[in-house]
């Protein structure tokens, strides 16, 4: 029986593979390669924890306030739709 | 098919009373919308969704005001991912709101109400589009001359020496991601909206845009890989 070797990652592909890693979405075998990767790689280590902060400051992101003509253009459509 | 007409909006004090009847001036008129003069019964307003829902069924005006207040900001911006116009933006989610309160008994809670208003949301842009999709540069781009022939780094990230976890640090982060997704092309800033920002589940980021799982992952990878790109830029200059 033939077994064939994985090629260890290039910093590309291990750069490819980072968003899915950290939605843990990657395969077990593709995320112990990326793991390997990291272990010898400062510089895919340090994209990775940015990678993290640029997701940290995403899910900081707030929607604008709802200004208070807005609201009330939407309590009339609804008052108006109640109406008939 | 359309988008229902816009109400005009009111310019003033006077002619703000011709759009509410007399004696009904709305609390959110009184100019203090954190404060609401009431309280809910339930809660008030960390009312669950589906309680807001089920008092929606109800006819509790107050509860479509609480549902307003909090997903109104967001489906407006992400329909101003969806069409170019602000205003058509506007009315997309005018619209989908009353598409919800006419809707509502057809909601059967198998999603969140905020994927489902969401859901709704595109649905009608894409109805009143004509499923109109604009095009997107192909290719990663961002981060393609940082490797060599090999696949190795030949441009590695530098290390970012500012403390990230500092408030101020973190205040000035927050508003680059946010004008870097406005920058985004349409579909990733869509992708990247409703799964980093609004945090919803990725299957059902999939069946709100109507894309695969793969596409999904892409279009991730690629938003996010430029929204770090932005951070970089800001932490050099800093």
């Amino acid at each position: 029986m033939l077994f064939r070797r994985r090629q260890a990652l290039t910093c590309r592909r291990a750069v490819e593979l980072m968003s899915d890693y950290v939605e843990g979405a990657l395969s077990a075998p593709d995320r112990a390669r990326l793991e390997t990767h990291l272990s010898g790689c400062p510089h895919c280590t340090e994209y990775l924890a940015q990678l993290r902060v640029a997701l940290n400051a995403l899910g900081e992101v707030k929607a604008e306030d709802l200004s208070e003509d807005a609201l009330e253009e939407m309590v009339t459509l609804y008052r108006q739709w109640r109406a008939g | 098919m359309g988008f229902v007409p816009r109400i005009v909006r009111c310019v003033n004090q006077n002619t703000s009373a011709d759009c509410v009847p007399l004696g009904c001036r709305p609390w959110f008129a009184s100019g203090d919308l954190s404060r609401p003069p009431f309280r809910l019964g339930c809660g008030g307003m960390d009312d669950s969704d589906q309680e807001l829902l089920d008092r929606l069924r109800a006819g509790d005006e107050r509860a479509f005001v609480v549902l307003v207040r909090r997903h109104h900001a967001a489906l407006l911006r992400f329909a101003s991912s969806l069409v170019d116009n602000r205003s058509v933006a506007e009315e997309a989610v005018q619209d989908t709101w009353l598409a919800v309160v006419r809707g509502i008994e057809r909601f059967e809670g198998r999603s969140s109400v905020k994927t489902w208003l969401f859901r709704v949301l595109v649905n009608r842009v894409r109805s009143a589009a004509g499923r109109e999709r604009r095009a997107e540069a192909a290719g990663s781009g961002f981060v393609s001359g940082s490797f060599g022939r090999s696949g190795g780094w030949a441009e590695p990230p530098t290390e970012w020496a500012t403390d990230v976890d500092d408030r101020l640090v973190a205040e000035q982060l927050g508003r680059r991601a946010r004008a870097c997704l406005d920058g985004l092309p349409p579909t990733q800033r869509q992708a990247v909206l409703l799964r980093d920002v609004e945090g919803l589940p990725p299957e059902q980021v999939c069946s709100t845009l109507g894309i695969t799982s793969g596409n999904l992952r892409v279009l991730l990878h690629r938003g996010r890989a430029r929204v770090r790109a932005a951070l970089d830029a800001e932490m050099r200059n800093a």
